[in-house]
């Protein structure tokens, strides 16, 4: 017998259901199926060939590469993006002039499409007449082809990615700070603790269940946001700028090796649960949630 | 008093570099929109001004046809996923049965699973059902949206149970409560979570760019790739134009409205 | 519940009527890649209407669908859903993989009068050639390049250099690359004397010429076989190697496909290669007095074929077949060749556009256009494989591992090669 309330529960989740069991469970599960099975080509239909994707992947020098590169592109992205965010909004918070004003610098990056930011930057990068080379010719250091060398291509695109996500952190922040009651600081200030001191052991203890849900959203969009890569390096120089996702897309609808990318994205699939798994074991005993 | 003012001074001066800073590639890019090309990578003062970049790519692009697709998929997608979202959250939050804890987590997952992961396999899903190449099919594997079910849950969980029971008592259905007592409390949170997602679905890029392939359903953000990538190489004041054409239109509201923006979030409690 | 389940796919279905196209006519779509920075999708769509205008009973809805990598990959996932284009305009060299996806038709099928047969035959030979697969004419000549080299004629004057005599061999090309390389008081390179794109969408099709010009080829005939591994290629890829690190004429690392013309424009580089389907930018743009010139050799020059050819997809009914046949013989008429030619750069692939009183006052107005031309005579194909951009990446990541001093060209090539056999093997 069915309670009154899991019969309603279970009808108002119903259309939410289908379409996570249509575009979420089911493709988990098939990838997870389509990478034991070859790329159909041509005449050669798809077959069973157990692990061999998975073994191509273990020698494959692109794949090791692509996660290697990925993870430095996360490892700066969340802590660069999350720390500027609370920089900004804690400057936005306090008493300086034209706040409005530099609110929006901050957040105005959030709204542009990457694709479109890509463009912006591409100029900005340009060897020589590109605005930075300007500039730091001017001290003798120009002629720097930022997206053309390995050693600074994939820099150059996490540049990009945290001056677009700081300031989409810093909201969520500066709306944190804002419900921080007033007198909570003022006792502090009282008791002698220095402004680091508050900022240490009444903001940022405040602050954690924000912290928790940016660095998700930060996780996220470490594995998710590969439009500057599409747009500006595809993947090059010789694959220094190649992300997981990007060599999937590659992979998938360049190659059409349907069979590997599955095999591909079982992996990204993988690093992501590990991730939450470190998340929400680690990170949520430490938070309490309303 | 006199350390204090000194402190304040570099608060302001870090504050409005960093802003500088930050808003200087738009700044740029309106420069080079708004010269003629040979002052695009020249600083002159004094170079003529001229909109003759934006009208070339606005009569060379269909960008008019991509702002209503772009507009026709933002609405279909936040307007779905608040229905979808809403009746999910109000479940969890509501009416907890046996096991629907276990929902809520699986449900979580998608914030994870993102459709991006899963796009060579929701291709062939799509594909499937026929439904390549239209607006629908961008839109259909972001509509249960975890985040959005995540916050309207939250948003629920807040409402004083009196409320609801009152409204109960004077006789309202399950729906009815949900939609007189639940949904307008809720409000500030609905602005919040749709201002997101038109941002979110205004610039999605890699999906739209792989399931669709014509002008009638295209994106602005995929018919602005398809305009840059040239074989024969970039004109970067017609690049600038119609880039800053593309997002020209969020801009200006979020220029507008940018202080309701914030203060929604504010009072959404997302935090 | 179910009814809200149903209103979002229902809607789906409705919109999907919305935009299915109306049956009184015969309808076929028309992928085409071209800058559109300038006019040009006002030229396509002019050829569009007039063609239209012939042929009433056929409706042509031309989509500018971005590079040729990105329309190659935009035809394919249409393809493979089921709702391929009737006509795309492909890189000449994707014929293996589309072949052997099984998404195009051999245009041959339709050709059955005397009248059609001459057609055929207007079409220069070099060109025909890398339509023809077994036998079969699988693609029709379009918008066909050169890679040629762009020079500034003042830089020339400047580094007193003739501007009518460009580098004929690779040796002259250093020597003029050092005689244009400036530099400022501080040590800042002003102006390169070289700049050859070495980005991923490019530099198979770059590299190919000085490969060429090595006397050396990167495939053979059928597509099974690649030759990275030769002397040729490894002595190709170390001079382009050298421009940099050695003579110290071309900038460090991966010089950008797509700002290369705006570079030269700039006066950033002195020399650029390029395509000939950028001559119209360049023209339009260039403050200064420009040159084209083929390329050089080491010692006999030689250059690469490219640009795109119609294909005609599979999937289409016979009528729709038939009415995208006579759009593409629409489309590679002389005169509309010619002035393609003329409005972009792209070299009319037909000895009877050149003929036209339109083409030959263009040339008596830019010699510069007839470069191209008399270059084909000593162009090589690009390179052309099964899984083509497979190989193409393959290749082009050994030759920026080279170019960014990541690797010696050797090792580069070595490596790509062994690459190149293991995915070519499951073909032969």
């Amino acid at each position: 017998m069915m309670t009154r309330n899991a019969k309603v529960g279970l009808l108002l989740l119903a259309p939410a259901a289908v379409l996570l069991v249509a575009f979420t469970f089911y493709p988990t599960v098939a990838t997870l199926i389509d990478s034991f099975y070859s790329t159909p080509r041509g005449r050669r239909p798809s077959e069973f060939i157990g692990a061999d994707h998975f073994r191509t992947m273990m020698a494959d020098p692109i794949f090791r590469i692509a996660m290697i590169n990925n993870m430095i592109y996360a490892a700066v992205i969340i802590p660069g993006s999350m720390g500027l965010a609370l920089a900004m909004a804690l400057l936005v918070n306090a008493r300086i002039g034209g706040r409005a004003l530099v609110r929006l610098a901050f957040f105005t990056p959030t709204i542009l499409p990457m694709i479109a930011v890509a463009n912006i930057w591409m100029f900005f990068y340009a060897p020589d007449y590109g605005l930075i080379d300007q500039f730091l010719g001017l001290f003798g250091m120009g002629g720097n082809n930022w997206l053309g060398q390995p050693g600074t291509a994939l820099w150059a695109l996490i540049v990009i990615t945290i001056w677009k996500l700081a300031g989409f952190f810093m909201i969520f922040y500066l709306a944190a700070l804002q419900q921080i009651p007033p007198s909570l600081i003022e006792a502090a200030t009282l008791e002698g603790a220095s402004p680091s001191q508050r900022l240490r052991r009444v903001i940022l203890p405040l602050l954690m269940p924000t912290t928790l849900f940016i660095l998700i959203n930060a996780v996220i969009e470490a594995f998710r946001l590969v439009d500057h890569v599409i747009a500006l390096t595809r993947g090059g120089p010789n694959n220094s700028t190649q992300l997981l996702l990007h060599y999937i897309y590659q992979v998938a609808f360049s190659y059409w090796d349907t069979g590997y990318a599955a095999a591909l994205s079982v992996a990204l699939l993988l690093v992501l649960a590990l991730i939450a798994l470190v998340q929400f074991g680690v990170l949520d005993k430490r938070i309490h949630y309303r | 008093m006199k350390h204090l003012s000194l402190k304040l001074i570099a608060l302001n001066l870090t504050a409005w570099t960093l802003a500088a800073l930050w808003i200087l590639p738009l700044v740029y890019a309106v420069w080079t929109a708004v010269h003629p090309p040979e002052y695009a990578a020249t600083f002159d003062l004094f170079a003529p001004l001229t909109l003759d970049n934006f009208v070339r790519v606005w009569n060379s692009v269909p960008f008019d046809r991509y702002f209503i697709n772009t507009v026709m998929l933002v609405l279909f997608v936040v307007i779905s996923q608040f229905i979808v979202c809403t009746l999910a959250a109000y479940a969890f939050a509501v009416f907890p049965f046996r096991g629907s804890e276990w929902l809520f987590m699986a449900v979580l997952v998608q914030m994870m699973v993102m459709p991006e992961v899963l796009l060579v396999r929701n291709y062939a899903t799509i594909s499937s059902m026929g439904l390549v190449d239209t607006i629908p099919a961008i839109a259909l594997p972001y509509l249960a949206s975890a985040f959005g079910i995540f916050l309207f849950r939250q948003a629920f969980k807040s409402v004083p149970k009196e409320l609801d029971e009152a409204a109960r008592m004077e006789g309202a259905g399950p729906m009815q409560v949900l939609w007189r007592v639940y949904v307008p409390l809720a409000k500030p949170t609905y602005l919040a979570y749709g201002l997101v997602m038109v941002a979110y679905h205004w610039n999605n890029f890699l999906w739209p760019l792989i399931i669709t392939n014509s002008v009638t359903t295209r994106p602005i953000t995929v018919g602005l790739q398809v305009f840059s990538t040239v074989e024969q190489g970039i004109d970067w004041p017609t690049i600038t134009a119609a880039t800053l054409l593309s997002v020209a239109p969020l801009l200006i509201a979020f220029l507008i409205f940018q202080r309701q923006f914030v203060q929604s979030f504010m009072r959404s409690g997302i935090r | 519940m179910i009814s809200l389940t149903r209103a979002l796919f229902g809607s789906a279905a409705l919109s999907l009527i919305a935009l299915s196209p109306a049956l009184a006519q015969t309808n076929i779509t028309f992928f085409y890649p071209v800058q559109v920075g300038g006019p040009l999708t006002a030229v396509v769509d002019g050829y569009v209407a007039d063609f239209q205008a012939q042929n009433p009973d056929i409706k042509v809805e031309a989509v500018y669908s971005g590079s040729y990598t990105d329309t190659t990959t935009r035809a394919l996932t249409a393809a493979r859903s089921g709702t391929p284009p009737t006509v795309a305009v492909l890189l000449a060299t994707d014929i293996y993989t589309l072949i052997d996806s099984g998404v195009v038709e051999p245009v041959d099928t339709w050709i059955k009068t005397d009248a059609d047969n001459t057609w055929v035959d207007g079409f220069m030979p070099a060109y025909l050639a890398s339509a023809r697969v077994d036998g079969n004419l699988w693609a029709v000549p379009f918008q066909r390049s050169t890679a040629v080299m762009y020079y500034n004629k003042e830089a020339y004057k400047a580094a007193g250099l003739d501007p009518e005599t460009p580098p004929k061999t690779w040796d002259e090309m250093v020597e003029y690359g050092k005689a244009l390389t400036t530099r400022d008081a501080a040590g800042n390179v002003t102006q390169w004397g070289l700049g050859i794109p070495g980005s991923s969408n490019a530099v198979h099709w770059m590299f190919g010429a000085l490969v060429a010009q090595n006397k050396g080829k990167l495939s053979n005939e059928d597509g099974l076989y690649t030759f990275f591994d030769t002397p040729e290629v490894i002595g190709a890829l170390q001079y382009f190697v050298d421009l940099s690190t050695k003579h110290g004429i071309h900038p460090p690392g991966v010089q950008e496909w797509g700002t290369t013309p705006s570079d030269f424009l700039e006066g950033r580089l002195a020399m650029a290669w390029h395509t000939t389907g950028n001559l119209g930018n360049i023209r339009t743009n260039a403050k200064f007095d420009f040159g084209v010139a083929p390329y050089p050799g080491n010692p006999d020059p030689a250059s690469v074929l490219g640009g795109g050819n119609l294909y005609i997809f599979e999937g289409a009914s016979d009528e729709e077949k038939a009415a995208a046949f006579e759009f593409i013989k629409f489309l590679t008429s002389d005169e509309l060749l010619a002035d393609w030619g003329i409005q972009t750069g792209y070299v009319a692939p037909r000895d009877g556009s050149w003929e036209t009183q339109a083409m030959k006052d263009y040339v008596a107005d830019v010699p510069q256009a007839e470069v191209a031309r008399r270059q084909i005579a000593v162009s090589v194909p690009e390179i052309s494989t099964f899984e083509g951009q497979r190989i193409n990446e393959v290749l082009n990541a050994a030759i920026q591992s080279a170019l960014t001093g990541q690797a010696t060209a050797e090792a580069a090539m070595q490596g790509a090669q062994a690459e190149a056999e293991r995915i070519l093997s499951a073909y032969r």
